[in-house]
This record gives structure tokens, sequence and C-alpha cells, in this order.
């Protein structure tokens, strides 16, 4: 892990796209942050989330990306947090002004990254992609297993209140659980990746709610592996809560032994449960917090890479 | 769009081979398959439908895994089938647009998209690509107990303007008394029965799958779903051979052969049940808490591994709430009764 603390003065700016509310949720964690400055909040309208984030003593403006890349100076990372469509749009002028960008969008130009699982290796990418609110609560869990053991076949159901889910995801639900069952195959190491996304309504709104099964091959199903793959899914969720704290597991990872109806494999189920940190958003929407939460960690990676490669800012 | 063609008072869609294959684990063997839709065919069901009790795409550790591929179930009900068409459920998040085409390529005609009650804004996606691949549509409004008639309308509006041509109470717990039914189906009437038909999806666990259903067609409900042996998540759906039988009594007209679908349901569907569906103590704590049904066998494994009573995890998932796809939190309430029962 690098040093990711930024000796006064010295801190890499950044630029929000997207003033709602996961764009305001984004100012206030990144606001925390010894590495980052916010110089810019970017919308296409007024909006109250530009309004916001003036009177918090950001320059906000309603002129889009034209305005953004007319600074002087540009910032050095944007976080995105508008729809596909826009993102489609804008990266390649970030790219071409030397602007990382972090997406938030279902557009996925960039590799997708899951913080303490796979960020080092796109360090140096122009375009990250933060995959899916389940795929970040999830993905270190498979992963964390399949460092242990072979997963053949990793599954995962993602619980949210109905009031967190947006417009667009509900528009849209198919790119949720195809985008998120292909990166538990690439990110998370699974032979197969399956996901399923469920909306409850209750009220008072559900916390997030997580599960991720992973088969184990029979032939690998032993006290030995059992308990290194317990130990490998606690130290994950440890690194996670490390920029979610709210993010726990409600009981010991469960293993059942080989069935003939799971393709004689075994299985381990983690149950997990993601509070959020309540920002901006509501605690209970744990699957919005952990995608800002997420995308913050990955912009302070960036900028201990900018800083300690030395690239001029 | 336009509404299919409904030929007699009511149309009722069997759902044996989905609803049924809860209760079956998702066993189904083709040749199960086969000879149920023969049966049915041959008895006048004129819509049969044949998935994994999920949806597509359900065969999955948190639903259980099909014991053969839900695509070539349907490829082979719909080579026995000579009149009657073969309908596919898909529940959005859990199966795709994708999982749908493929359906459709397997011989799916009819799909039937199911939402939570008040989550119908996740379909209209589904229902365009299925009105594009030419499928007549059905919408599912799961738990309709879970909200009140005008709100359950107001979803029925939404599925409707997408696409739909049918929405339904789906009363997936069993829960609802008959007065509740009834005022659900004038809602969703007197909302899209100019330009829709309102359908009824009914469970036994409190018995009132049939009496609702002779309320729906007293108030303009036009499909009608049932179940040969009632076989069907919880205590079961409203018995195929039932409905026919009754309807045939009250002069309500459904094309169905009452003594053809008897002989299905005794000689065909009986000799592979699992078990016979019934109204035990689990499956009427499921009525009575509004628990979704397709909950119970889960709930039973769970009550075994962890060792606790079934009915304790079942009235404990009623007082969280959970809906339809949360079959995941049942363990998680087994292991949370399991530790209480430590500590206590």
């Amino acid at each position: 892990m690098p040093d990711m603390s930024a000796p006064p003065g010295t801190r890499t700016t950044a630029a929000i796209v997207g003033p709602g509310n996961i764009g305001t949720d984004l100012l206030a964690k990144l606001a925390r942050t010894s590495s980052i400055e916010v110089t810019a909040m970017v919308g296409v309208v007024e909006s109250p989330g530009l309004e916001r984030a003036r009177r918090a003593g950001i320059a906000a403006s309603a002129e889009g990306v034209d305005w953004l890349l007319a600074q002087d100076p540009l910032p050095r990372i944007v976080f995105e947090a508008t729809s596909a469509r826009a993102h489609a749009a804008n990266a390649p002028r970030y790219e071409a002004a030397g602007i990382r960008a972090v997406d938030l969008t279902p557009a996925h130009l960039g590799p997708m990254v899951c913080p303490p699982v796979n960020m080092p290796d796109h360090l140096d990418a122009p375009n990250v992609n933060m995959i899916t609110c389940g795929g970040q609560a999830t993905i270190p869990i498979v992963a964390a297993v399949s460092q242990v053991v072979e997963v053949p076949y990793a599954e995962i159901v993602a619980s949210t209140a109905s009031r967190s889910a947006g417009p667009g995801t509900r528009a849209n639900i198919d790119e949720f659980t195809e985008t998120t069952a292909r990166a538990v195959e690439q990110v998370g190491g699974a032979g197969r990746g399956k996901a399923i996304i469920i909306l409850n309504p209750v009220e008072p709104p559900m916390i997030m709610r997580d599960t991720v099964f992973c088969a184990i091959p029979a032939e690998r199903w032993d006290d030995a592996t059992t308990t290194a793959v317990a130990a490998s899914i606690h130290a994950m969720v440890a690194r996670v809560r490390e920029y979610v704290p709210g993010y726990t597991l409600r009981a010991d990872p469960q293993f059942d032994p080989p069935r003939p109806e799971w393709g004689g494999r075994g299985r381990v189920a983690t149950f997990l449960e993601v509070r959020g940190a309540g920002d901006f958003l509501p605690e209970y929407a744990g699957n919005l917090d952990i995608m800002t939460a997420a995308a913050v960690r990955v912009g302070e990676l960036i900028a201990a890479e900018l800083i300690t490669t030395g690239v001029p800012a | 769009m336009t509404r299919p063609e409904i030929r007699h008072d009511v149309r009722i869609t069997d759902t044996t081979l989905r609803d049924g294959s809860h209760a079956q684990a998702h066993q189904f063997t083709e040749q199960q398959v086969r000879d149920t839709v023969r049966a049915l065919d041959r008895a006048g069901v004129e819509v049969i439908e044949v998935t994994h009790g999920d949806g597509l795409g359900g065969s999955t550790f948190n639903y259980g895994f099909s014991h053969t591929d839900e695509l070539r179930l349907i490829a082979a009900a719909r080579e026995e089938a000579r009149t009657a068409r073969i309908a596919v459920l898909l529940v959005p998040g859990i199966g795709t647009s994708e999982d749908l085409r493929r359906a459709h390529d397997a011989g799916a005609e009819v799909v039937r998209v199911a939402t939570h009650c008040t989550e119908a804004d996740v379909s209209p996606q589904h229902f365009g690509v299925a009105r594009e691949l030419g499928m007549e549509t059905v919408g599912f409004l799961m738990m309709a107990h879970r909200t009140p008639p005008e709100d359950l309308a107001k979803q029925a509006r939404i599925m409707v303007d997408a696409g739909c041509q049918c929405p339904y109470v789906t009363d997936s717990a069993g829960a609802l008394l008959m007065h509740e039914a009834r005022a659900r189906f004038e809602a969703l009437v007197a909302e899209v029965g100019d330009e829709a038909w309102v359908g009824y999806h009914g469970h036994q666990n409190l018995s009132f799958g049939v009496a609702n259903s002779v309320i729906a067609a007293e108030v303009g409900v036009k499909e009608i779903d049932g179940s040969l042996c009632a076989l069907g998540a919880g205590s079961g759906n409203s018995p195929t051979e039932v409905l026919a039988a009754v309807f045939d009594r009250l002069g309500v007209s459904t094309g169905l052969d009452v003594m053809a679908l008897l002989d299905a349901a005794e000689d065909v569907v009986r000799p592979y049940l699992h078990r016979w569906p019934k109204m035990d103590r689990n499956a009427i704590v499921q009525g009575w808490a509004g628990v979704y049904s397709s909950f119970l066998l889960h709930a039973e494994h769970a009550a075994e591994r962890y060792k606790v009573p079934t009915h304790e995890i079942l009235r404990r998932c009623g007082e969280l709430g959970l809906v339809g796809g949360q079959e995941d939190m049942i363990i998680d309430v087994a292991l949370e009764l399991a530790r209480a029962r430590e500590e206590g």
C-alpha cells in the first residue's frame, strides 16, 4: 500500500462531473482525504448539487465539460457520476487533456476495478470503471476465496432498499446483472459468475445486504482448505472496512460439503451487510455508499501513484 | 398494442411445470414435462408455463439448480403441445432479456414478467424485448398483499404502458383474504380493463386460491392460474382440475375438459410428486404472515441444517418484510435464530 498522505499544498486536484446525490456524497468523502483536493463540481443545468458545492467553497458550473476543460490548471483526476452516454462522450476528452478518469457510470470504457482486488494492476490506466454497487460489495469475497482455491462458479445476491435504486438502474436492470456477473469472473476470478439483484420496499428501508456463494471443487474439500478460505475472507473484509467502515459479516462464512445437486461441489456462503457512512446519502443506501467510497479509494491510490512517479502537476 | 383474444369466459394458464418446480425442488425431467404437457394440451389448456420456479436463469445456489436445463424442457414442451402455447416466467434481476431471447428460440410464445408489487418499473425493458420478439405478455405483480389496491393498479398501469397485455394480481404468499383479493381485482380492472386483461395467480396457504378465482371471474378477471394437484410453492396453487370443475358448475366457460384434467392430475402428475402440497403448519404460517411461498423448502432445509423450527424462520421472514428472490436471507435468519437459542 503506497503512502497516501501528501505534504500540505501538494494534494492532487480533482473534479466531480455529475452533481447529483452520488456526486454530492463523493464531495463529502473526498473532503476528508488528505491526498485529494476537489477544485470543481460540474453539471449541465443549474441544480441543488451545484449550489451545495458552491456553499462548500468549490467552483461549480452548469456549463459542462467544456467549462471544465477551459480551466487552468486542469484537475488531475475527474470522478464522473453522470450517465453511460455522457461518460462515453466525455472520456476521450479527459484522456486527450491528460486527466485520469474514475468512472462511476455503466459506460465501462476502462478496466473494471475493485480497490483491494485489482487496483494495483491499473494504476496507470487513463480510465477505470467502478463496476456496480453489488460488484464492489461482493467481488472482494469472490477474490478472497479464489486466492485460496479454484472457484469454478460464484454467485452473488444483492438486496437493496427500493428507495436507493434510481431510475437509471431500474430502466436497465440487465446491465447490473450482466456487468456484475462478468466482473465476478474477470475481477473476482470465478470460472463462471452469476449475479442477482433484489429491490425491497420495506419501511423503514433495509440496509444493503449481499450474499456470496462460491463453489469449491470436491477434490479440494478438506479442513485445511476451508480454514484457509475462512481466514482469507476475514482478512478481505478487514481490507474493505478500511474504506467502508460499515462493511460487516453477518456471520462466519458457512461451509457446506459437496452435494450431487451442486455438480458434486462444495459451497462457501458469505453473508454481508453494507451500512453506508451517512455522508450525504442515507445509511441504508450502502449500495451507493460503497460505490462512492470505493471510487474515493481508487482516487487516493491514483493520487499516490501520481506523486510517487513524479508526474508533474 | 392489442390484447390477445380470449375465446372463453376465462382462460386458465397451467403452471404445474413452473410454480410446481418449487415443490419438486427444480428436479423436473424431460419425460415428466412431455407427459404433463401432452395431458394438459389434450384437456384443452391453452397456455402452459414451463420454467425454473424462479424464472429464467433461476438455476442457482440461491434457488436450487435445475435437474434438466430449462431451455431443454421448454423445447420439449413445445414439441408436445399441439394447440397450447408455452409460457415462461422472467423475474428481472434474476433473468435477463438475453435469457428471454433464448427461451423464445426454444419455443416460448408467452412471457410472464414478474416484479415485486411496488417495483413494476424494472419491467419495461423486458416487455419491450418481448414485444419485439412478437411474444404475448403477462405482468406478475408479486406479493400483491403488500400494497393497497389503488397502488397496485398504478403499478399495473406502468406494466401496461410498457407493453404488458395482462397484469396479474399475484398472491405469492397466498395471503389475500376474499375481500382483499376482490378490491385488487376491481382496482386493476378499473385502471387497465379497457386495454388489457387482468389476471389472478393464487396459492392455497389459507385455502383461498379457488374461492378467490371465483370472485375474480365475477368481477371481470379473464386469466387465472392453476396447477395440477396444486403443485406449486407453499401449499401449492389453485388446483387446475378443481378450477375446471368449479367453473363448469358455475356455468363459466373455460374450454377445459374436466375429466381429462382429473385424469392428468391423478395419472400423470400424482405419480411423480415428491409430496402433495398441503396446508401444514409451515404453509399456513406463510399465508398468515405473508411470506413468499417459495421460501418453504428453503426454510425446511435451513431448519434442518441449523436446528431451528421452520415455522419460526418463516415468521421471522414475514417480520423482516422479505420479498421474492431473497431466499439467501433464510439462511441468515436461521443463523440468527440459532445464535439466539444458544445465548438464550
